[in-house]
């Protein structure tokens, strides 16, 4: 988990106030409601944990279909490994700037958070266009995602990690725009939640990547 | 006309009079209602104080009167199914058969996730800030997200109604018969975009509750002082948590067969239909359980209460919620036993599912054993209890010869099956819900519900339940499929008029709730309660006013001691009696994003449906426009000032001294 720091509000520490920041209560039932920040990580830790859940619901389909080529073609005729190879060199990048913006963040740095997060979203956008690319060549081939069932599964589960990349794009654009007419503290836990976002979706590529590519072109 | 899609002049129901009518009569009572509202002048209220609420209490009244509403919808549903099969031996009813398996479906649909889920939703989000001692849940505005996500899905479904129709295909649409090939108008994609939207809502509010219990509870509150409730509700969350994104990939994999004719369950390109039923129900086991599981919190806390007596064996009960929530997780094949897995695979489903059965056996043995030696009262929260573990038995005796593969093979899809899991929902979740409201009305109100219209509406319940469900029983030892528009086996006759009969006594017990209701708002202020704490209750809410101020507690409760109830409660009504120092507390502003996000879902689900895609895409896009205006807005909290803390305080405690003083003087004069 990154570390950004928590803002501090400045108001006399109540303890049920819902964005309390000043102890460091776990929430475990000694001292208290945890620190905002500690809530809002966990919350977006949980709904992450549930997202891991739904691409596990894809990657099963997928396991089941990805013999029921139905005649057509399979993994081995279609994949391009340079291809999967550079995307996946530019999203571990992507990760490695996103944690950057993390210490520019702790280092209340404008222009390197700024910079990193502008990286990382110039790089997600060249992971998405690789990806658009391999997608627009397969469906011009006659392999689109109505071929057959293998396919079906492929297009939802590469096609779904690509839209979590999208609306991740969207979100840091959004932040980037606060962060330049803002500053840093209203946005300093949405930082946060973006980075593990950011992080997981980095992990859900790695099985991707393995599941799907290494083990399906050798099929 | 390509500008709206598939949809156009055909899709109202022209020439079939009956859902017309009801559609017109439905409409008509909504106008009025709106009418109502807005010449009466109660729209800037209902806005102000409730549309745009992020009080968890609001919340959670908004999401059991939408539960309510919705079960009243599903029983009309009841109504007309029992009495079609009651007509139809040896003729056809008055149901033509697309109809009447438009009536199923829609029946299933609703009562699950319109009905029974915002019940249990609703009172996990009232009550467990209050037992937990805190100001409020972890994100508010995500909660009133929730709900208005949720009132979405059940707004199209009732849409279906009037505007096209329903899916066709069962509460659980399984392909092929739900692929476009089988299927081809809009049923199936009503269902799809209203479970799809509210399944989000859902989710939304399974982490807020999952955050909620784990990271905000007063200080003290440790995990073996929480009240059972707050248990089973989370473990409830973290299956809602672990669950539901499951529904939402298996629906989301369906909607892309049908629109955009993607191989997944599909008959042909080596589609697997199978695996609809395995992801279906790996999220629609543990489904089951999230319904139940608070309805168990709600009898440990009324049995206990009323039984003047701690929950016996409060630990056993704690390992027993969390044991029923791993393996819940570990059993959704016993739904298809009759697929072929094979000998070996069966027999280790059947027996993990007889596990739960086990441990369930451990609650039921801990509410008896509360009761055993307690100083009963039969109020009505206490008679649905006892009714629930007399009925819930038998559901969970059914369920374990269900269990046993060789059984099942005879009895699966038969009306055995329809009773056993009616058997444990009503009994169950319904009763557990009715309980609950009873219990929690005077907190949320501040003033207890009628006794007699109460007890009334239990007996007619408890009756019409036994006269419904002892027959479909009976039928399905028959021999007698489920969802038959209609037969000629003799021998099932008398049994489907029994059920019949059933339902008009369930008809009976609803008017009495009706009736309940509207007698005890004319009566308020002689049920009034004044203290607090009418049923002398056991657990942090009662501590507080009733109704409790948006803040909750004036002042920190002190939890500290060792009885994990009690105790607790008596502590905190002590430090907040003291006089304590007033302070400034700071709350969550109330505001619309879950209500206009509520409204663009709408739109989006109802676009998606009749394949209108420029509209779609413009709900979509405002839909990320009040994403970004939330994420911009500065000012999300407000401050009540000390003084006005103070204000509201010494109000509550005046009328409690009040109420203490007018005891005593009776008690003097008799
Ligand atoms: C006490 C332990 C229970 C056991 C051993 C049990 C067992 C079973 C079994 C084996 C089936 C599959 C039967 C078949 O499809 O042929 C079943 C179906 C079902 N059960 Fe249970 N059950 C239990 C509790 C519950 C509870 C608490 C609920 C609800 C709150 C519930 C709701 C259902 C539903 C909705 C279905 C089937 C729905 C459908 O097929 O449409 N069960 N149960
Ligand atoms: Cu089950």
């Amino acid at each position: 988990m990154t570390t950004i720091e928590a803002p501090a509000l400045g108001r006399p520490a109540d303890p049920y106030k819902v964005h309390r920041t000043e102890m460091l209560a776990t929430g475990h039932g000694d001292a208290g409601p945890a620190s905002t920040r500690v809530v809002v990580a966990f919350g977006f830790w949980i709904f992450l944990l549930s997202d891991i859940v739904m691409f596990s619901a894809f990657f099963a389909a997928h396991a089941v279909l990805q013999n029921a080529t139905d005649g057509g073609p399979a993994g081995r005729d279609l994949f391009d490994p340079t291809r999967v190879a550079i995307q996946t060199g530019v999203l571990l990048l992507s990760s490695f700037t996103c944690g950057v913006s993390a210490v520019a963040t702790n280092a209340r740095s404008h222009v390197w958070t700024q910079a990193a997060l502008l990286a990382t979203g110039l790089l997600g956008a060249v992971f998405l266009l690789l990806e658009a690319h391999e997608f627009a060549g397969m469906i011009a081939s006659g392999a689109g995602p109505q071929r057959s069932a293998f396919l079906s599964s492929f297009f939802a589960l590469v096609g779904l990690h690509g839209a979590h990349v999208g609306v991740g794009l969207l979100w840091l654009g959004t932040m980037m725009a606060q962060l330049f007419v803002k500053g840093f503290t209203p946005i300093l836990y949405r930082l946060i939640c973006f980075n593990l976002y950011w992080h997981v979706l980095d992990i859900i590529w790695v099985a991707i990547f393995t599941v799907v590519y290494l083990i399906g072109e050798g099929r | 006309m390509k500008l709206f899609g598939a949809l156009s002049w055909d899709a109202i129901p022209w020439n079939s009079p009956l859902p017309l009518i009801a559609g017109a009569v439905v409409i008509a009572i909504c106008i009025a209602i709106a009418a109502w509202v807005v010449l009466a002048g109660h729209l800037p209220y209902l806005w102000r104080e409730w549309i745009t609420s992020v009080d968890h209490k609001r919340i959670g009244v908004m999401y059991i009167l939408l539960g309510l509403v919705m079960m009243l919808r599903g029983f009309a549903d009841a109504v007309l199914m029992r009495s079609q099969q009651a007509m139809a031996y040896r003729a056809p009813g008055y149901l033509p058969p697309e109809h009447f398996d438009q009536i199923f479906s829609s029946h299933g649909t609703i009562m699950i996730f319109f009905g029974a889920m915002p019940l249990t939703i609703g009172l996990m989000n009232f009550v467990i800030p209050l037992q937990l001692g805190m100001r409020d849940v972890a994100f508010p505005t995500w909660n009133s997200t929730g709900f208005w996500l949720t009132a979405t899905g059940a707004l199209l479904v009732n849409i279906s109604l009037v505007v096209g129709v329903f899916s066709r295909a069962g509460w659980l649409p399984y392909p092929p018969l739900s692929e476009l090939e089988f299927s081809p108008d809009v049923g199936v994609d009503y269902y799809l975009w209203a479970l799809l939207i509210s399944g989000i809502g859902t989710l939304v509010t399974g982490i807020n509750l999952v955050t909620t219990i784990l990271k905000m509870r007063a200080p003290g509150m440790g995990y073996l002082k929480m009240p059972m409730f707050c248990w089973t509700a989370l473990a409830s969350s973290l299956l809602i948590v672990a669950a539901f994104p499951i529904l939402t990939a298996t629906l989301a994999m369906l909607a892309l067969d049908r629109y955009l004719g993607f191989h997944f369950f599909t008959t042909a390109g080596g589609g697997n239909m199978m695996m609809f039923i395995n992801l279906i129900w790996a999220w629609g086991h543990p489904e089951v359980y999230i319904l139940v599981l608070p309805a168990f919190g709600v009898f440990s806390e009324v049995i206990s209460t009323f039984s003047g007596k701690p929950l016996f064996g409060y630990r056993s009960m704690v390992l027993a919620t969390l044991g029923i929530c791993i393996i819940s997780y570990l059993v959704w094949l016993h739904h298809f036993f009759t697929m072929g897995a094979g000998g070996t695979v069966n027999a280790a489903f059947g027996i993990a599912t007889s596990v739960i059965a086990v441990v369930t056996g451990v609650k039921v043995f801990n509410w008896v054993l509360t009761m055993y030696g307690g100083r009963i009262r039969f109020a009505t929260p206490m008679l649905w209890s006892i009714g629930f573990i007399v009925t819930f038995v038998i559901g969970g005796m059914t369920g374990v010869l269900l269990a046993v593969p060789p059984a099942d093979f005879l009895l699966h899809n038969s009306l055995f099956l329809v009773a056993h899991f009616h058997n444990t929902i009503i009994g169950g979740v319904v009763f557990g819900v009715f309980a609950g409201v009873a219990y929690w009305f005077p907190k949320a109100f501040g003033f207890r519900l009628h006794e007699g219209w109460g007890v009334a509406a239990f007996w007619f319940t408890l009756a019409g339940f036994c006269a419904v469900f002892i027959p479909l029983y009976m039928l399905g030892l028959l021999g007698m499929p489920r969802r038959m528009q209609h037969y000629d086996m003799e021998m099932w006759r008398p049994w489907t008029q029994a059920a019949m009969i059933g339902v008009y006594l369930f008809a009976i017990a609803l008017i009495c709730q009706i009736v309940q209701l509207v007698v005890s708002i004319r009566r308020r202020d002689s049920l009034r309660d004044d203290t607090g704490d009418p049923w002398n209750g056991r657990s942090l809410e009662w501590a507080t006013s009733s109704p409790p101020p948006s803040f909750n507690f004036a002042a920190e409760p002190n939890v500290r001691g060792e009885e994990p109830y009690w105790e607790i409660k008596r502590r905190a009504i002590e430090t907040q009696q003291n006089d304590a120092r007033y302070e400034a507390i700071a709350m969550p502003r109330n505001n619309a994003t879950g209500f206009v996000t509520g409204f663009f879902a709408t739109v989006t689900g109802f676009a998606m449906v009749w394949r209108i895609w420029w509209l779609a895409a413009l709900g979509l896009a405002a839909a990320y426009a009040v994403f970004v205006w939330y994420a911009w807005r500065d000012i999300s909290e407000e401050e009540i000032s000390a003084e006005e803390v103070e204000r509201i305080d010494h109000a509550h405690r005046e009328r409690r001294a009040d109420w203490l003083a007018r005891q005593s003087q009776t008690r003097e004069t008799t």
